[in-house]
């Protein structure tokens, strides 16, 4: 079992967490001036690192607040906490442009390719 | 004879405490220190049970926690009796009752020898090969009897009568093991005292191998008080905590490690309330593996009869315990630490020879001191076999010949036979924390490589075996502070590896075990390979060599070493099996710990949950909370019941607790705004003291929950949610707000456990409810359907809220929680003149049902969409956007043909259709038949007139109604479909799904 470091309340136990899946994905502004394959990636493709990964964390039997992770999902190590709206830290050892932490978002059909 | 086979003057067992266990129903002396075993052997009771397979009188073979054949079934009393307890790690106290396993009708005649002489038949694999077919025999014939034949003790049938706790703790050095290493490495280890040590031992004592070595000395003092001087030191540091009794069972990620600690199981009266057993979790900042060795036997026929132990066992029952088998003892052995075994053996006035696999250049100082003890070796011999039955009478030994094979045979008289093929680390805990094995060939062992968390090992676990290495090595592992204890020991090491003594038999009864508890023979572990078994995981299952509950512990390397060879490998290149935990057999009390019971899975219950008790209500569990599912009166049948709460509620009143609703208290100046994201529907100009019912979609556009929300003020909402669905709903307006829409400022409250709900439905509720309001216009007009109001009811403050799930016009009156039964209790008696009728979910969903309403998650399973549903009325098509808003124009949830929400009446008003039913439109189709949807909801009611089909020849009462998700369902309406029964298929009439009421007036009276 883990233990976590959230950003508020310090190392707590895995159990009091849950996990929201991978980080700086936002939300568009107007969801409406995204095509369906565009929609459909934001909703459903995820970069599924092996190595490194941003996570969006919420200390739900705690604070109840989100944050963020930085997890090796190899080695299932928290290597970082950070809080939400903060942007990725890099803190070396991940793999280089590691898919996680884009903005943009690809031409339609671009990664069924 | 009492104490026949006990040694005078030896042990650490306290000869003043005599006490008397039990076993088998026969007194057994004891003293105080004294394991199950060691009083077993002091009495000469050497047979204790029956082996797995072929029954055969087995005994002790080691002296601690690897012990493979002595399994107990322990009694402590009332009802607290476990099997397979190791005799070797069962402390004896007074009254402590032992029975032998495994056998029938006793242990002294047991059938199941039979096996021994038929054993031809249950070689390597016998149930696969043997009970093949017919298939049906397997469920009637052949586990029945396997289980009866086969099996190690009896569960035990009554609860566990005992207490268990889960402990937590930190720590920056966790010590399995207090032997030598571990002692020198926690001496070490704690002398800064800023670092927090534990160090665990699974026996009563710490000392390990220590507290039976009468011979060495470590810097200066016995070993026995040089123990005992560490654990003073230990004991007098603040930073130490200490837990014998303890075993390390396993080793998770991240340094996260389980400790189980037997607290009261040596005591014979522990005080009421104690505790059996604590498992603790231990968050590590390392960990020092100093778990010692385990004796490997050596394989030869018959080397498995009662009285032939592990050499080093056979030393440490002689030395710790002062108990033997025998007076008359053959120590065999391919290595130089039985000689030591041999030494304090014949110290303790025994007679011993000595059998010796290795030549005689291969033997080193060891054989020196052996003669001079007055001790006569056989070297270069072989072990043949043994004789005797429930106690080993002779070992039948031979040279060995230069050509491989073996000279003249002779028998060696003897009563106790010391075994020793070697040593194997027990890397058990290391293996489980993912750190690398990696193959000694000079220790023929595998031992820890590369660690993978932060852990090392040391001592015997290692494979480091002498003494005074030892003690340097855990000392090192402990950091090093201060001077290395150091050590003097006559003790040698080193052995030859041999996997099957050379033998001059070849008969197919000789049974040369490798693995004791399961009756695994070389012969069958040859077998296997002939077969075609290659992976050692394959030969464990095929064969079941070390399974059960010691894991192979004694037999792994001896299997492996015999696979290897038969393959013409190295054991590197056979590999181990995985070792996963528990290390030792844990019980599963410690890891339930206190839940169970009622503490097992907690239960929410209601301010009026007494109530409903006393009114004889029945109950169903909806998530955690206890709701009252009907009200029987009398004897009235659950069908009865509802009949009779469903037509309460449509001629007069009912009364239902509505408190498990979700609850959340939405405010701030951006509470609307936030609302208006959140549900599909509008909010902005909801006017406060207005409700509204709301849909809630996740971004993927299906239907997550719903409810009525209520506008308090301009500034705050009390929404509703479904009972199972609050902590969702509450997590998913969390997620939003503080992700996403940080630009808002609101906050959010659960405040389900703070309002008790009453809900007071049917066209008297008015008049039920009115009287008790004091500061509310109950009139339809000032207070209208989908309204609410603050005030006073009873005199306690409330939020009455007039809404309605059953379509009749009521009230849900909110009231804070520890009013809600009293107000229950005025409510109830104000209805008195109304009959008023207090109803269960049951009768609620009839109710809803009948009006159409879908209850998220049984009309909706996370794939449908407000369209789906018929409520698409819901969804704004004004505003800009909304979670889940861009999903609804997805091509799939647009497409045609996806499943909606329609009416189904059976042409036969008294067939109730099952819920899942699937419905077809030809039941003459070719399979596979398609599928068009299936039931979501099937009720009997007593309010939807009978002729519902249009058919007029039925007349009457009450009807089946049922509502379905079914493939174009909307354009279905007015045809007729199939439905399956479990006695074929009814036609069922499609409608739209609103069987009562439909222009829903009843709800504005």
């Amino acid at each position: 079992m883990l233990l976590i470091k959230c950003p508020h309340c310090g190392e707590r136990p895995e159990i009091e967490f849950h996990c929201g899946g991978e980080a700086h994905i936002a939300r568009p502004l107007d969801p409406s001036q995204l095509d369906d394959v565009q929609w459909a990636e934001l909703l459903f493709y995820r970069a599924n690192t092996k190595g490194v990964m941003a996570e969006r964390w919420n200390h739900l039997h705690g604070c109840q607040r989100w944050f963020n992770a930085l997890r090796n999902t190899v080695s299932d190590k928290i290597l970082r906490t950070y809080m939400m709206g903060e942007p990725r830290p890099y803190i070396g050892g991940e793999a280089q442009g590691a898919a996680t932490g884009t903005l943009s978002y690809p031409a339609p059909g671009e990664r069924s390719k | 004879m009492s104490h026949a086979n006990r040694l005078a003057g030896r042990g650490r067992i306290d000869r003043s405490k005599p006490i008397i266990i039990q076993f088998n129903g026969r007194e057994v002396p004891a003293y105080h220190g004294d394991t199950a075993a060691s009083a077993l052997i002091a009495n000469g009771i050497l047979h204790v049970g029956r082996s797995f397979k072929y029954h055969r009188p087995r005994g002790v073979l080691a002296a601690g926690a690897e012990e493979p054949n002595a399994l107990l079934d322990i009694d402590r009393g009332n009802g607290r009796r476990d099997p397979n307890n190791r005799a070797t790690v069962v402390e004896a106290f007074d009254g402590l009752v032992t029975r032998s396993q495994n056998h029938w009708p006793s242990l002294k005649y047991d059938v199941g020898t039979l096996n021994d002489m038929a054993s031809p038949l249950f070689s390597a694999g016998f149930y696969y090969k043997t009970f093949m077919w017919p298939s049906a025999a397997w469920k009637r014939v052949y586990e029945p009897v396997i289980r009866r034949a086969a099996g190690l003790g009896k569960a035990p049938t009554v609860p566990d009568p005992d207490r268990y706790v889960h402990s937590h703790a930190h720590c920056d050095v966790l010590i399995s093991g207090a032997g030598p290493a571990g002692l020198a490495a926690a001496l070490a280890a704690s002398v800064d005292g800023s670092r927090r040590i534990i160090i665990a031992d699974e026996q009563n004592e710490f000392g390990g191998t220590l507290l039976h070595d009468l011979t060495s000395t470590i810097d200066g003092l016995s070993a026995s008080d040089w123990v005992a001087q560490t654990v003073a030191t230990l004991s007098q540091r603040s930073n130490v905590r200490m837990l014998p009794r303890t075993t390390v069972v396993a080793y998770y990620n991240h340094n996260h490690i389980a400790l189980n600690q037997r607290l009261t199981d040596h005591q014979s009266n522990p005080s009421k309330g104690m505790a059996r057993e604590r498992l603790w979790q231990v968050r590590a900042g390392e960990v020092i593996a100093a778990t010692g060795a385990h004796e490997r036997p050596l394989v030869f026929a018959g080397n498995d009869r009662p009285g032939m132990l592990l050499a080093d066992s056979l030393r440490a029952f002689i030395n710790r315990y002062g108990v033997t088998p025998g007076r008359n003892v053959v120590i065999a052995t391919s290595g130089a630490s039985a000689y030591q075994a041999a030494i304090d053996a014949k110290s303790a006035g025994l007679f011993v020879t000595i059998v010796d696999y290795r030549k005689r250049d291969e033997i080193g100082d060891e054989r020196l001191l052996a003669t001079q003890a007055g001790i006569e070796i056989l070297d270069n011999h072989s072990v043949i076999g043994s004789t005797g039955r429930t106690q080993v009478t002779g070992l039948i030994v031979a040279p060995k010949t230069a050509s491989g094979g073996v000279g003249d045979v002779r028998t060696l008289n003897c009563d106790a036979v010391g075994m020793s093929g070697g040593w194997t680390p027990v890397v058990h805990l290391v293996s489980q924390s993912r750190a690398k094995l990696v193959f000694d060939t000079a220790l023929d062992a595998f031992i820890p490589g590369e660690a993978y968390q932060s852990e090392r090992s040391a001592g015997a676990c290692r494979g480091v075996y002498a003494l005074d290495e030892c003690l340097a090595n855990g000392h090192e592992a402990g950091s090093g502070a201060g001077a290395a204890p150091s050590a003097k020991s006559s003790e040698a090491t080193g052995f030859e590896p041999v996997r099957l003594m050379p033998t001059n038999r070849q008969k197919l009864r000789d049974k040369a075990f490798v693995d004791f508890q399961n009756d695994v023979t070389a012969k069958d572990i040859n077998l296997a390979v002939q077969e075609g078994f290659q992976s050692i995981e394959h030969v464990k299952r095929y064969t079941t060599t070390g399974m059960a509950t010691d894991q192979g512990k004694t037999s792994n390397i001896n299997a492996l070493g015999i696979v290897a060879g038969a393959l013409e490998l190295t054991p590197p290149d056979v590999g181990t099996t995985t070792f996963r935990p528990p290390y030792t057999p844990t019980t599963f009390g410690a890891f339930a710990g206190q839940a169970r019971g009622v503490l097992f899975d907690p239960e929410r219950i209601t301010p009026m949950h007494d109530w409903a008790v006393k009114k004889g209500a029945k109950f169903e569990d909806v998530a955690l909370w206890k709701r009252a599912w009907y009200f029987p009166q009398g004897r009235e049948t659950m069908h009865d019941a509802v009949q009779r709460e469903c037509r309460a509620v449509r001629e007069s009143v009912g009364i239902f607790d509505a408190t498990t609703l979700g609850k959340i208290e939405v405010v701030g100046p951006d509470a609307a705004e936030f609302l208006n994201r959140i549900y599909t529907n509008s909010w902005l100009k909801l006017k406060p003291g207005r409700c509204r019912y709301g849909l809630m979609l996740k971004e993927d556009g299906y239907i997550m929950d719903d409810g009525v929300v209520a506008r308090v003020a301009d500034d705050r909402f009390h929404i509703t949610t479904t009972t199972g669905g609050a902590p969702r709903v509450l997590g998913h307006m969390e997620d939003y707000l503080q992700t996403e829409f940080t630009d808002l400022k609101l906050s959010l409250t659960s405040t389900t456990e703070q309002w008790a709900v009453i809900a007071v439905q049917g066209p008297n509720a008015r008049d039920v409810v009115a009287p008790l309001v004091s500061d509310i216009d109950m009139s339809n007009d000032a207070f209208p359907h989908m309204s609410m109001r603050e005030g006073k009811v009873c005199g306690v403050p409330c939020r009455l809220f007039r809404v309605s799930f059953t379509g009749e016009a009521g009230y849900e009156i909110n009231v804070p929680s520890d009013y809600g039964e009293a107000v229950w209790e005025a409510v109830y008696a104000a209805g008195q003149p109304y009959d008023i009728t207090p109803y269960g979910t049951e009768t609620m969903h009839v109710l809803r049902a009948e009006k159409g309403f879908i209850i998220v998650g049984q009309e909706t399973d996370g794939t449908v969409t407000p369209e789906d549903v018929g409520l698409s009325g819901l969804v704004s098509k004004v505003k800009a956007d909304f979670v889940g808003k861009r999903s609804l124009a997805r091509p799939d949830l647009v497409a045609e043909g996806r499943k909606q929400l329609v009416g189904l009446l059976t042409l036969d008003p008294d067939v109730l259709l099952d819920e899942g039913a699937q419905i077809v439109d030809d039941p003459q189709a070719a399979l596979p038949m398609p599928m068009l949807g299936h039931v979501t909801s099937s009720y009997v009611s007593p309010n939807v007139a009978r002729g519902g089909t249009g058919d007029p020849q039925q007349s009457g009462d009450g009807r089946s109604i049922a509502m379905a998700m079914i493939a174009g369902g909307h354009s279905r309406v007015g045809t007729r479909l199939y439905a399956t029964t479990r006695e074929g298929f009814t036609e069922v009439q499609v409608t739209k799904p609103v069987f009562f009421d439909p222009d829903g007036g009843r709800a504005n009276v």
